[in-house]
């Protein structure tokens, strides 16, 4: 396997679409986008933005596109145990307040 | 000797040279992992604390400057851009334009932690050093202190993987000089970049996180 060489053309692209997507999220920052109701709306979008910008890093600057599956294997468990680091101990923290007892976490 | 290797670079436990760039490939991804892992910690962190005090980290996100944050982004964003350059300059064996891009990434990397620095010094003038000298005229000071304590612990935390960056690059630029670096030995290269795109990304994360996300919660 030769190291796949990406084009000029490709790398040029990604910083354009990184320095776009920049330039969106904060854009989209001064804007309530869930009109005062959708508590989340801002963050969802931010964080949206941040993982395609991430993609695009790994996938082509990184060259895990053009990487073997084994490269595909290493990156998707360390993406899959960063999941359930975040998930697990949210389901936990976020749901606190869904049943009545044992009281408030906050003191 | 069962045989001898034509290849300088190939170490003599790997069969061939791609087996061994396919093994410091994996071997990278490794280590990055466990600081996926590491980041991902103070990440989860601040997302539980931030759902408990929102009212008192959206104080604290309007303390920091979005200009300079905003800019800082850019300069990474180029710097890994003048990285991936580098790579491919190593790969094509263009030893003057490979030079001319560490340099560049080198100077951006300089240029993010200088940026950097101008921010620190403002919050350390502001009081918004948590600790005894932390003022704010807030009912929820102490929680807006908490969100300080998280600003600086990871801006400074990926400021210090900056900083190995930049070391990592006049290592870079040094063996280049020398001209150490060919088309079938730029792994060193490849493998800093690696390094260098995972603290770009850290800070893609960092960014919205400190500077954006907790204007509106």
């Amino acid at each position: 396997m030769t190291p796949h060489i990406v084009s000029t053309k490709i790398y040029v692209l990604v910083l354009a679409a990184l320095l776009a997507l920049t330039a969106l999220t904060v854009a989209a920052s001064f804007y309530d986008l869930g009109g005062g109701r959708l508590h989340y709306a801002n963050a969802v979008t931010a964080l949206t933005i941040a993982v395609s910008k991430a993609t695009l890093v790994v996938l082509y600057f990184m060259h895990v596109r053009y990487s073997s599956h084994l490269t595909w294997v290493f990156v998707g468990a360390g993406v899959f145990w960063l999941l359930v680091l975040i998930g697990l101990t949210l389901s936990d923290v976020l749901t606190r307040g869904w049943l009545p007892s044992p009281g408030p976490w906050s003191s | 000797m069962p045989e001898t290797h034509s290849e300088p670079h190939l170490q003599h436990h790997f069969v061939a040279l791609e087996q061994q760039q396919e093994a410091s490939t994996l071997g990278m991804w490794a280590f990055l992992i466990t600081e996926i892992m590491f980041f991902g910690g103070l990440f989860t962190l601040f997302t539980a604390y931030v759902s408990a005090y929102s009212e008192a980290f959206a104080e604290g996100s309007r303390h920091l400057d979005l200009v300079l944050g905003a800019v800082n982004t850019v300069v990474l964003i180029g710097s890994s851009f003048t990285m991936a350059m580098a790579v491919r300059s190593a790969q094509l064996g263009k030893r003057k334009a490979l030079l001319g891009f560490l340099a560049l990434t080198t100077l951006l990397g300089c240029a993010f932690l200088g940026i950097k620095g101008i921010e620190y010094a403002h919050k350390f003038k502001q009081r918004l050093l948590p600790g005894p000298a932390f003022r704010v005229d807030s009912p929820a000071s102490q929680h807006v202190q908490l969100f300080f304590s998280f600003y600086f612990a990871m801006t400074g935390l990926h400021a210090l993987h900056m900083v190995v960056g930049v070391g990592l690059m006049t290592w870079l630029l040094f063996h280049g000089w020398r001209g150490r670096f060919t088309p079938t030995y730029f792994w060193p290269v490849e493998l800093s970049g690696l390094y260098w795109h995972f603290v770009d990304i850290v800070w893609i994360f960092l960014f919205p996180v400190l500077y954006l996300v907790a204007r509106h919660s």
